[in-house]
């Protein structure tokens, strides 16, 4: 992929993850912050299937914008064929990882399998 | 390869902060927030991993991160994510080439265009903001 | 007229001397064929008020140790050979005046970022071959020697977009200065990047899809991230900070 469209979607992940994340920030300012982080409350929230699915997209955003920072910041440290290549799946590897687990929370929560 | 082959600074050159105006530091600065934040974003996703543990187990979880120690963990996030946005703001539009200024012809003593008022505003800016809302959040989390 | 004829003038010396102060200078001295040890060597000079570090480093290599090696040419910032690094902040030799460093130690140290060959010379092969990788020279079909074509006119507001960055000396300053370049050897570098958008903006050139290609790389345009000091050091306000953002704005799509 070329660095233009990474770059791209680098940013455009920035600028959605800015608005999608005040919005769950908001979440728990509205209700009080400490009772806002109660089990209940917190269940209530991941069951109201919007917002799940709005945490799920926050999710992905920032595991591509975080693990392409890092990506960025590492090949600038260091170069070197096998060390690129090694950087770069090793980062689009821990972005799956990540979304992968944050993925089965949130399904798991909103399912209410809990 | 020793040093003086390629005689790069290394890192101790790119942190290096200082001798080059405001416009070093942000960089610095978000370099070093941005990965703070990576670093925070992958425990929270650990740290909220735990509401499958059931209530017991959320409750366990909560016992840790809703302490002083804790709250200003959350601070220190909040003004990272608060500076990382505002001063991303501004570097995403100077990287399409707004507010760089527009290419004359230069007359001594060549102050460059491209670092103008605009953009050290935009930085002491996000400063700002990131200390304000430090402060509230804190208000916010002690306060309750 | 003869020289009879006109007045002699009363001559009154109204010349004031700059008081000789001394100063310290650190040079850093290195010689890889003798030993792969760097050292600081002290020297002290006399200056006036507009003695130059290259006046003082010449008067170093006069008086004191002449092996010290050192490039300089035209002494007044059009060829940029005597790039350095001053107190910690690469600059031009002949365009920093001693007076204006307000230190009474002054460290001279040969630019980073650039492999060096002897004491404050370095090599400059790395430079040139990021510069030629952009192809620094107008791209374009038609040829004003093809017969029956006329010059290519240029209005005064066309030269005005890239008449600045033409004024790059190749002194390396911001390529010595630059974040990424002090960890990253395959970054392209400001003077390359800044020098593609002098031609990119320049209306004879015809090359621009060309450049952006070889610049959209992994060790490209998208490596500069903005921090400015490229430009804060540039001795010839060619702001190439300002041509790089500009420039990647035509692949970020916030220009045509």
């Amino acid at each position: 992929m070329r660095e233009s469209v990474i770059m791209k979607i680098h940013y455009g992940t920035a600028l959605a993850s800015v608005a999608l994340v005040a919005v769950h920030i908001l979440f728990r300012l509205t209700q009080g912050f400490a009772e806002s982080l109660q089990y209940e409350s917190v269940i209530a929230n991941y069951e109201f299937l919007p917002y799940a699915g709005m945490l799920e997209i926050i999710l992905i955003l920032l595991s591509i914008h975080g693990f392409n920072g890092l990506r960025v910041i590492l090949l600038e440290l260091k170069q070197g064929p096998t060390f690129e290549k090694s950087v770069t799946y090793g980062c689009i590897a821990a972005m799956a990882l990540i979304i992968l687990y944050g993925s089965r929370t949130i399904f798991m929560t909103s399912m209410g399998m809990v | 390869m020793t040093k003086v082959d390629e005689n790069k600074e290394g890192i101790k050159g790119m942190a290096n902060p200082t001798r080059y105006g405001i416009e070093r530091f942000a960089y610095l600065l978000m370099r070093l927030t941005g990965l703070g934040l990576l670093a925070y974003f992958v425990a929270h996703i650990y740290e909220t991993s735990n509401i499958l543990r059931g209530k017991v187990g959320w409750q366990e979880f909560l016992a840790i991160t809703q302490t002083p120690e804790g709250h200003i963990i959350l601070a220190i996030v909040i003004g990272m994510s608060v500076f990382h946005t505002v001063n991303g703001i501004r570097v995403m539009l100077g990287h399409g080439g707004i507010g760089v200024g527009k290419p004359a012809r230069p007359d001594y003593p060549y102050v460059p265009q491209s670092q103008n008022a605009k953009h050290k505003i935009a930085i002491y800016s996000s400063i700002v903001l990131a200390a304000l809302a430090m402060m509230y959040g804190l208000a916010v989390m002690f306060g309750e | 007229m003869t020289s009879e004829s006109l007045p002699i003038s009363k001559e009154e010396s109204r010349i004031i001397v700059s008081p000789t102060k001394t100063i310290t200078l650190r040079i850093f001295r290195y010689n890889p064929k003798i030993n792969n040890e760097s050292k600081f060597d002290e020297f002290k000079i006399p200056y006036q008020r507009w003695t130059t570090v290259l006046d003082a480093i010449l008067e170093v290599k006069k008086h004191l140790d002449h092996s010290v090696a050192v490039r300089y040419s035209c002494r007044q910032a059009s060829c940029g050979s005597c790039g350095m690094k001053i107190n910690g902040r690469p600059a031009l030799a002949c365009f920093t005046k001693i007076s204006e460093l307000n230190s009474d130690v002054i460290t001279i140290e040969p630019m980073n970022n650039f492999p060096i060959i002897r004491d404050l010379a370095v090599g400059f092969e790395r430079m040139f071959s990021t510069h030629k990788k952009i192809k620094p020279y107008i791209i374009n079909e038609v040829s004003e020697i093809n017969p029956g074509t006329k010059e290519f006119l240029q209005t005064p507001e066309d030269v005005e977009k890239y008449i600045q960055f033409s004024g790059c000396i190749k002194c390396g300053l911001c390529n010595s200065v630059c974040p990424t370049m002090a960890t990253d050897s395959s970054f392209v570098g400001p003077q390359a990047l800044a020098q593609a958008y002098r031609y990119v903006a320049d209306n004879r050139d015809k090359g621009k899809d060309e450049r952006l290609k070889i610049i959209d790389d992994s060790h490209g345009i998208f490596r500069c991230h903005f921090a400015g000091s490229c430009s804060q050091v540039c001795p010839k306000g060619v702001d190439p900070a300002m041509g790089i953002q500009l420039l990647r704005g035509y692949l970020l799509g916030f220009r045509d």
